[in-house]
């Protein structure tokens, strides 16, 4: 076809993936949504501490969306995820109530996630069982032994346990001075510190580890990903293994936030963390999306939500619904912004 | 031709409704055993005078009776758009609530205003539907992504709609429906399963509908060059889909005679998807069977039953059902079904002559 | 003869339900040559490759590679990659949404890590040595599908492959794209590469091959070296009988005449495809759109049929001004069209023949009137048996037919329409030459009925056998008609090739 393309490639940079493109324009967004917020709501919004607050109250889905964003690179989908945090949650609580130590409580969430992750991992990639179905079933188990454990909620009365979730890491200079003349420093948990270390570790892994571009050649076409000689089944079984992995320390992560277990923890939290996935820029469809994006999906998710609140829309429903419609726009968008590219790309395709 | 060679050959035929029909001998053979009496039928005076039957026989067909409905229509969802709708439990709150809304604003229930509010709780639905179909069909979006949106805020929207309350109502005539028609043994759901599944079966003798969503749901660009319009099958599956929601939010209102906006229907849409799954229909589209579907319902439904049966509590059915469901779908799996017929092979000590002289 | 052997499979048995797709096939391969594997549609070629490169899994037989002792024990590409065979398909088998570089690298990395870096400045070396337009770091879905196949080609060149297989590579290549492969083809094998070339086309295998290896429904008929076995005599061979059909054809080829009555009419006719045309044909005229890959033929005949946006332009149908913007328009006004690309357009895999024989009837008939069931019984069973189908039974899912018989299958599903007017593009590409000649066959056939036919080729012999006037085009224009002595095969060339200049 075209050999007058050559001449140019050494100077012309590489237009943006899809993948590239879609994190591009959530960061855009949600700085944008940020900025506007400040500027017509101040308050809060005008602090670092609420940055901080929002990260507080959302690392653990900030890791399972990563999670789930390794498993929709690949193709597939985990709605386990929220029953896996109850039931870590649930099981880690009754454990250190009855004398159990924290090193333990967390390779016992650990175990947790890994074993549902290697049983989804399995059931999907080497039994060839649709992983929606099998992750329904997931879910559906981890929320049944969930209520096995203890239907009534618990609370942690374990005091190492107690003081590890009170300790905060403080930064004084983006704290602000309040009324009396204190200063009140920022405060961020310990769950932050390992969310956005799962973050930055899923991202490299994805980008430089083998496995990691596999995973997208397996999501971009899975018949070529095998011709071309990638394991495909022990691919996407890794993908499970690894979203499972992040349920259970998204699990430890959330007691350390709430400190106690109940029936409904992290109820719907599957629904949310693929929500962000999607807003973060990852494609059900495979083959796109990235952890950086995903990070900024939850953010911006959660920014929305709060802004509603401060903004004075009080009643219960107006969340969920601006959630709707916000979660709606990005569909929307993705959706146009990719045809576009590919009727443009179609075109160009044509002319050389 | 991967997909063609390895699974088509076996589908189509009773073949894809076996391990639905083995489930249900399994359950029944299970109930059997461990009480034979499970199947008893009794006759007990209703509220509403008169007798009506009563048991778990009863209760089962009744009980799947929401899940029927939806079933059929996700069914039709599944094959032509190759994905799901998960947004069914929250638009069958959104419709439960136009129903209840409606009902309300008179001060007398009359059958006028039944059918005006069951008629606007349709147009609600079909128009949520429409909302859906339009995302799938025209901006080319998956089913699961873009029904999601519904699904995060479609129970706040009922909420809404309630005005922030959970209304009764009370009308013998939405008794009539939920429970039993005084006069008639056998509870009201049960009849309007059958009347949504004569309608379906009629519309797809006097239509098309079969033929042009199975060829939308297996190639769709090849259906296009025949002369098919995708994007009004897939919108119609959705509106057909809608249609079933308010039929099952209007059960599930007349149940309880209230509207519940959190717990109506709660979790439906994942037992929907799973009857059509359990019923041997590929969640990727293509070739359907609704029969196969409302057997799944039931299936589901009867295993909820036994659990209860068996003094499991309520809250931990879930947990059992999931296990149930794990080895219903590994034995429908191709690959375990592979593996049986090789060891088969392997006991008998010989292969079986093949008969076709055709090369793939 | 021996030492030379790098590759050896002996007594390939591959069964699938129902169907004995190899029967005790043997395979050599020899360092240094270019074999041609040949056979019709359902020959058991593709399987044999596939049972060679792991993706099935033999039954019996032995398989034995240079320079790995004993069985050769392939069960996955990923071994058959292993011990240096590699494989570049017909349909593209890369990732679209990763780079060429990647696309190139991926899946025979060792050690944990990728090396971006050093990857893309090798693919940057091999691309340029091979003279692909691609850039190293460009998204494989920006490429041209000629370009993918190149990267395919590199990818597989880079491997060091003991045995390079290609499966109908040419399919999709222009003949200077043809061109450059050959010659990679004829370096590599002067580097000691055996290189297996599976196609359709005879000219390319007496082209480049040393040797030729002859399927016939799953059995093996023989090994030639190319010098001994002339062209009639492969064909032959493939067919299972000595055949001058072809002939036949050639004699009768120039007999359909048109009666002069115009059936379609276009003007200035655009798609979103398709730059303006105008376009007529007469009642029981066959005749031809040619011109290379991408020339727009297809594009053309596409927006004839409405299948991609109309964006202007007038049509008559019988001197009447109609409307055509979708598929529905045109088929109403009684033009069928048989696409270019069958697994993609054509067939719908899971449903049965039958379903698949009466969709475009059933579809015209409207959405409210179902055709009985015995009445589409009926005129499955007639075009089963008019086109000489070969099907286990009426609900055989059509995807499990054999290439040549799903496209009949198409042709029956258009011809059931009775068309006035009825456009096939491509209609014999990949299908073997026993049905090819059948398809020829047909057209004649119906144009001695009074259909009028736009009959496409990649294959100019065809064209020349069949068509009574062809349409050159190039850079998606028509650049040329030629009718009556014009029609021969330089005149035709010079004409793709810029025929107006001299």
């Amino acid at each position: 076809m075209s050999l007058n393309k050559t001449g140019k490639a050494a100077v012309r940079r590489e237009p943006l993936t899809d993948t590239q493109l879609l994190m591009t324009i959530t960061i855009c967004i949600f700085f944008a949504m940020y900025a506007i917020a400040m500027l017509t709501l101040g308050g809060g919004f005008l602090r670092p501490q609420q940055v901080f607050d929002l990260l507080n109250d959302n690392a653990a889905l900030i890791i399972v969306a990563c999670g789930l964003t390794v498993v929709m690179i690949g193709g597939g989908i985990d709605i386990s995820v929220g029953g896996v945090i109850g039931l870590t949650v649930m099981s880690c609580v009754m454990y250190l109530n009855n004398g159990g130590n924290i090193a333990t409580a967390a390779l016992m969430a650990i175990g947790i996630g890994l074993a549902f992750g290697l049983l989804h991992g399995f059931l999907v990639s080497y039994l060839e069982i649709q992983p929606f179905i099998v992750t329904l079933a997931g879910m559906f188990f981890a929320r049944g032994a969930t209520t096995m454990i203890s239907v009534n909620p618990q609370k942690v009365t374990h005091e190492g346990f107690k003081a590890l979730m009170k300790s905060k890491i403080e930064i004084p200079w983006l704290g602000y001075t309040a009324k009396n003349g204190n200063l009140i420093p920022a405060r961020m948990e310990i769950g932050v510190i390992i969310a956005l270390c799962c973050v930055l570790l899923i991202f490299l892994i994805l980008k430089n580890v083998r496995h990691g571009r596999n995973l997208y050649a397996v999501g971009g076409n899975q018949q070529s990903a095998l011709m071309l000689g990638i394991n495909v089944k022990r691919i996407r079984f890794l993908s499970y293994v690894t979203s499972g992995l992040l349920s259970g320390i998204a699990g430890f992560v959330f007691m350390m936030h709430t400190g106690a277990g109940n029936a409904t923890n992290a109820a719907g939290a599957e629904m949310n963390a693929i929500a962000s996935s999607i807003i973060g820029g990852t494609l059900l469809t495979g083959g796109v999306g990235n952890a950086i994006g995903t990070f900024f999906g939850v953010l911006t998710l959660t920014t929305i939500k709060k802004i509603v609140v401060t903004s004075g829309l009080k009643d219960p429903w107006w969340q969920s619904i601006t959630t709707g419609a916000m979660l709606c726009f990005f569909i929307l968008l993705q959706s146009v912004v990719l045809s576009r590219r590919g009727k443009k790309r179609s075109a160009d395709a044509a002319k050389s | 031709m991967r997909k063609a060679g390895k699974a088509s050959w076996k589908t189509g035929g009773i073949g894809q409704l076996m391990i639905p029909l083995i489930a249900v001998g399994l359950l029944i053979l299970f109930n059997l055993i461990r009480d034979p009496s499970f199947f008893s039928i009794h006759t007990t005076p209703g509220n509403s005078g008169g007798i009506v039957l009563t048991g778990n026989l009863i209760s089962i067909i009744n009980g799947a009776s929401e899940l029927a409905v939806l079933a059929m229509g996700m069914t039709l969802v599944t094959a032509a758009c190759g994905g799901q709708d998960i947004s069914v439990g929250a638009a069958a709150a959104i419709a439960g609530s136009v129903f209840v809304r409606v009902l309300k604003t008179p001060d007398v229930i009359t059958g006028g205003t039944m059918i005006l509010a069951f008629a606007s709780c349709c147009v609600v639905a079909m128009l949520f539907g429409a909302f859906n179909g339009t995302l799938v069909a025209v901006f080319r979006i998956q089913p699961m992504i873009a029904t999601l949106i519904l699904y995060t805020c479609g129970r706040s929207i009922a909420y809404w709609i309630n005005g922030g309350a959970t209304p009764t109502v009370s009308s013998p005539i939405i008794n009539a429906i939920g429970s039993y028609i005084p006069g008639v043994p056998i509870p009201t759901p049960i009849f309007i399963v059958l009347a949504v599944g004569i309608l379906l079966a009629l519309v797809f003798r006097f239509t098309n509908l079969r033929l042009y969503t199975q060829s939308v749901g297996i190639n769709q660009g090849a259906a296009k060059l025949n002369g098919i319009n995708s994007t009004m099958i897939k919108l119609l599956s959705f509106i057909i889909l809608g249609l079933c929601v308010a039929t099952a939010g209007c059960i599930g209102v007349s149940r309880l005679s209230l509207i519940n906006h959190e717990t109506l229907l709660l979790d439906v849409e994942m037992d929907a998807i799973l009857a059509v799954a359990i019923g041997g229909n590929s969640l990727g589209g293509g070739k359907f069977r609704i029969s196969g579907s409302i057997l799944g319902a039931y299936i589901i439904q009867m295993l909820t039953i036994t659990l209860y049966a068996m003094k499991v509590p309520s809250t931990n059915v879930k947990a059992y059902k999931a296990i149930v469901i794990i080895l219903l779908v590994v034995m429908g799996s191709p690959v375990v079904k592979k593996k049986i017929a090789d060891f088969w092979k392997h006991l008998r000590g010989s292969h079986p002559a093949s008969v076709g002289k055709e090369a793939a | 003869m021996q030492e030379e052997t790098v590759l050896s499979m002996r007594g390939i048995c591959k069964e699938f339900p129902g169907v004995k797709a190899l029967q005790n096939v043997d395979f050599t391969l020899r360092r240094g040559e270019i074999h041609a594997l040949m056979g019709e549609n359902g020959a058991g070629k593709s399987t044999l490759i596939k049972v060679l490169t792991g993706v099935y899994t033999k039954d019996a037989g032995h398989i034995q590679m240079e320079g790995t002792e004993g069985e050769a024990n392939i069960r996955s590409p990923q071994d058959a990659q292993n011990i240096g065979i590699s494989t570049v398909y017909q349909e593209i088998t890369l990732c679209p949404n990763l780079t060429v570089a990647e696309n190139m690298f991926i899946g025979r990395e060792a050690g944990l890590l990728t090396h971006r870096k050093e990857y893309e400045k090798k693919a940057e070396q091999l691309l340029k040595n091979l003279n692909i337009p691609a850039r190293a770091r460009q998204e494989l879905s920006s490429c041209s599908l000629a370009v993918q196949q190149m990267v395919a080609i590199a990818r597989a060149v880079d491997m060091n492959c003991k045995v390079l297989i290609l499966d109908e590579p040419t399919s999709s290549l222009d003949e200077k794209e043809v061109q450059m492969l050959f010659s990679l083809m004829r370096d590599l094998r002067s580097r000691g590469v055996g290189i297996i070339f599976v196609t359709h086309f005879l000219e390319q295998v007496y082209e480049v091959c040393d040797r030729i290896t002859v399927l016939r429904n799953g059995e093996l008929v023989g090994e030639y070296i190319i010098q001994d076995l002339p062209q009639v005599q492969l064909v032959a061979k493939m067919m299972g009988k000595e055949l001058d059909e072809t002939i036949e054809i050639d004699a009768s080829g120039k007999k359909n005449t048109p009666t002069g009555e115009t059936v379609y009419e276009a003007e200035n006719l655009s798609s979103s495809e398709a730059k303006p045309f105008n376009f007529k044909i007469s009642r029981g005229e066959v005749n031809g759109f040619t011109g290379l890959l991408g020339s727009g033929r297809s594009e053309s005949v596409r927006a004839i049929f409405g299948a991609d946006r109309v964006t202007g332009g007038k049509v008559r149908m019988n001197g009447k001004q109609v409307r055509i913007s979708r598929p529905i328009d045109a088929m109403k006004n009684g033009i069928g069209y048989l696409p270019e690309d069958r697994k993609r357009d054509g067939i719908i895999a899971d449903l049965s023949v039958r379903d698949n024989i009466i969709l475009a009837l059933q579809v015209m008939k409207g959405f409210f009137h179902p055709m009985s069931r015995s009445e589409m019984e009926k005129f499955a069973d007639e075009y089963i048996h008019t086109l000489n189908i070969k099907t286990a039974s009426k609900d055989t899912p059509v995807g499990s037919l054999s290439g040549g018989n799903q496209q009949k299958v198409i042709l029956a599903r258009w011809l059931l329409t009775h068309p006035e007017y009825l456009i096939l593009d491509e209609p014999t590409r990949g299908i073997d030459i026993g049905t090819k000649l059948e398809i020829q066959r047909l057209v004649l056939k119906l144009a001695e009925e009074n259909v009028s036919v736009t009959f496409i080729s990649s294959e100019i012999e065809e064209m020349l056998r069949t068509c009574s006037r062809l349409i050159v085009m190039r850079d998606r224009k028509i650049v040329g008609e030629l009718t009556g002595d014009e029609l021969s095969q330089t005149n035709i060339m010079k004409t793709i090739a810029g025929g107006e200049k001299q």
